[in-house]
């Protein structure tokens, strides 16, 4: 009898493990029905930064109802973390295997991309970058957000609400990264070109993080009496921001201008303690990525540089239709 | 004094437990065939051989690790830092190339040192201090992975193109034309036979066993067992060192913020491969096995086209029934 047992366990293991990737595929037929793999749909394959984050998700699902509307069949894929430059090789890797027409990278490391990119360029796929771009010919196209016009957005925003003059300061969260130059040089340029009255007293780095960007911001505070705004160039940075104004007592006195989302900044903007903030536009990323794919896919002439949009939200549009989806916590 | 330790192991580990153990291993490989006969025919795309590199490839660092942890499972031990050793090795073979300019040989075994060193540090802490090995593995992870970030101004350090090489590149495809088995591949099954070498024929292994299956047993015959498990701490610590090497040639790149988690997944392969958690019984070839049943489980389920999220799910539900299959064999043993 103990001899049959483990036969027994050996069969219910077997059988588990068949009814799992069944039930998988099941799943998936009846969750997004045109998924399966013998579809005739031309194929993209769609390999984000991330996964479970809400950006990403949003992301995700900008790229199906792009694969609605062309009539094709996607898959969206993307690490746990955005350290993990190994699992999206492998990811990348996976998918050049699958035949896809083309394929939507974000790549994590561009370097460490490149040669699986070298092979999928040799087999005819289609490759557009999405949110960062790759420093290679190899892609056909990237969509990411015009940060620097985004940046100009916000300089708008905030010269309006202190009345076009008086001084300002800048906390952005690095000097090193395209996004951290792109939004530091766009708000500044925007303010020196057409706001002359107002001064820019300090730009400081907080590297994104929340205690740090609060650190400067409180020194640029202090240093700074008649300051009359503070714009910070992330969710990190803004948040560092709004704490440093908070802790000082100066909310309301000094404007705050951020960017992106989070929790803590959405929650201010809601009730007043913070001005408002310039999202990236995370459907239209993954909309416009799987479009220009397919497009390309098919011998299409696209874009090389695609904006996908930003759009501004304060107190009386962050609950609207337009900017609710946008945003995460 | 090695009489004694013998008929102690002899009596802990009879015969049939080693029946019991090669049919965890038989499930093992038949699960991993089962596997691959499924993906072959749920998709064209699985079984071509590119796709066979992309599986090979994958499952060489997480290998590399789930090498090196066996022998610490086998103790009745756990490591959790081994994801983070490795990073922190990687990284400190990019300073040590890229800053200081040494040739990349050096950078090579400065990683497999760090690694070795780390390791030695760790078993120190739990055979001599007494830490819980739970915690003492928490806190090396949480100091390599700090220290990863300091060392490298938490950025990636690029190494030269030709560092690639060490595990892209192909010294079988030079010795055979046209069988370009990738060198990471290469030095995963090298140190996996080194391995079974040195669980199987060295005293290091013996020791191995006899402090997994009876620590105390093990001490009354006279063996050094402080001494012993720092030694495996070591070399599990040198095989991360390795696995830093080839990880950080694939990607070209050594990255910092890389490596939290991967500790977990070495575990489930040697887990799956049959190694008890509970310390005194492992093999090498079935971790090999257990690692490549998570890679061509990962694979395979991509290459279906499965969401992600229920490739995560899958995933979890083999770990499960892997480790409850161990339980239920050893109470039936009882």
């Amino acid at each position: 009898m103990k001899q049959y047992m483990k036969y027994i366990g050996l069969a219910v293991v077997l059988a588990l493990f068949l009814a799992t990737g069944v039930g998988c595929n099941a799943m998936q037929q009846m969750e997004g029905g045109g998924n399966e793999e013998n579809s005739d749909k031309p194929y993209v394959a769609v390999i984000a930064k991330g996964f479970q984050h809400k950006f990403w998700q949003t992301v995700k699902k900008g790229a199906e109802q792009a694969a609605k509307d062309l009539d094709i069949r996607i898959t969206f894929e993307g690490p746990d973390t955005e350290a993990q430059v190994d699992k999206q090789v492998e990811m990348l890797d996976a998918a050049i295997s699958k035949n896809p027409v083309a394929i939507c990278i974000a790549a994590l490391d561009s370097r460490a991309l490149l040669g699986s990119l070298d092979k999928a360029a040799e087999r005819g796929i289609a490759l557009v970058g999405f949110d960062s771009g790759v420093d290679s010919d190899l892609l056909v196209a990237t969509a990411a957000t015009d940060n620097t016009a985004a940046a100009a957005l916000a300089a708008d925003k905030l010269a309006e609400a202190i009345g076009e003059e008086g001084k300002v300061g800048m906390v952005v969260h690095d000097q090193v990264s395209t996004t951290g130059r792109q939004r530091r040089d766009g708000f500044r340029e925007r303010i020196e070109s057409t706001y002359p009255n107002i001064e820019i007293v300090d730009i400081q780095y907080g590297e994104g993080d929340h205690t740090q960007s609060a650190d400067v911001a409180k020194a640029m505070i202090t240093a700074n009496s008649d300051l009359k705004a503070i714009y910070g160039s992330n969710e990190g940075s803004a948040i560092g921001v709004m704490l440093a104004v908070e802790e000082l007592n100066k909310v309301g006195k000094i404007q705050v201008v951020g960017f992106d989302s989070g929790k803590k900044q959405v929650d201010s903007i809601r009730n007043g303690d913070m001005l408002g903030a310039v999202t990236q536009n995370p459907i239209q990323l993954g909309y416009k990525a799987v479009e220009a794919a397919y497009r390309a896919s098919r011998g299409e002439t696209v874009q090389k540089e695609i904006d996908t949009g930003f759009e501004w939200y304060d107190k009386n549009n962050v609950d609207s239709d337009v900017i609710k989806p946008l945003l995460y916590d | 004094m090695k009489d004694k330790e013998m008929t102690a192991q002899q009596i802990l580990k009879p015969s049939r437990v080693f029946s019991g153990q090669a049919i965890q291993k038989i499930l093992a490989f038949l699960t991993l065939i089962v596997m691959i006969v499924f993906f072959s025919v749920a998709s064209p795309n699985f079984f071509v051989s590119d796709n066979i590199i992309s599986i090979l490839l994958a499952t060489c660092v997480n290998g590399l690790l789930a090498l090196g942890v066996t022998f610490v499972i086998i103790t009745g031990g756990i490591d959790l830092s081994i994801g983070t050793v490795m990073t922190f090795a990687s990284v400190m073979a990019g300073v040590v190339v890229t800053s200081l300019g040494a040739p990349l040989w050096l950078g090579v075994l400065v990683a497999v040192v760090t690694g070795g060193v780390i390791g030695s540090i760790t078993g120190l802490l739990v055979a001599y201090l007494r830490i819980p090995a739970f915690i003492a593995t928490l806190g090396i992870m949480m100091i390599t992975k700090g220290l990863s970030l300091v060392v490298s101004g938490a950025s990636p350090i690029y190494f030269p193109a030709e560092y690639k090489e060490i595990a892209v590149g192909s010294l079988v495809g030079k010795v055979i034309p046209g069988f370009s088995l990738q060198n990471g591949v290469l030095i995963f099954f090298v140190m996996a036979i080194l391995a079974g070498v040195i669980l199987n024929r060295t005293i290091l292994g013996r020791y191995n066993f006899a402090i997994g299956s009876n620590t105390e047993a093990t001490r009354l015959s006279g063996v050094n067992v402080a001494g012993w498990l720092t030694a495996i701490h070591t070399l599990s610590g040198i095989f991360c060192g390795i696995a830093g090497v080839v990880m950080s040639s694939r990607l070209g790149s050594a990255q910092p913020a890389l490596g939290q988690g991967y500790e977990l997944e070495a575990i489930a392969a040697v887990v799956i491969g049959g190694t008890s958690l509970s310390g005194g019984q492992g093999t090498i070839s079935g971790t090999v096995i257990g690692a490549f049943i998570m890679s061509v489980l990962t694979n395979g389920l991509r290459i279906m086209g499965v969401k992600q999220e229920w490739q995560t799910v899958t995933i979890g539900i083999v770990v499960i029934l892997a480790v409850f299959i161990d339980i239920y064999r050893r109470k039936k043993q009882r």
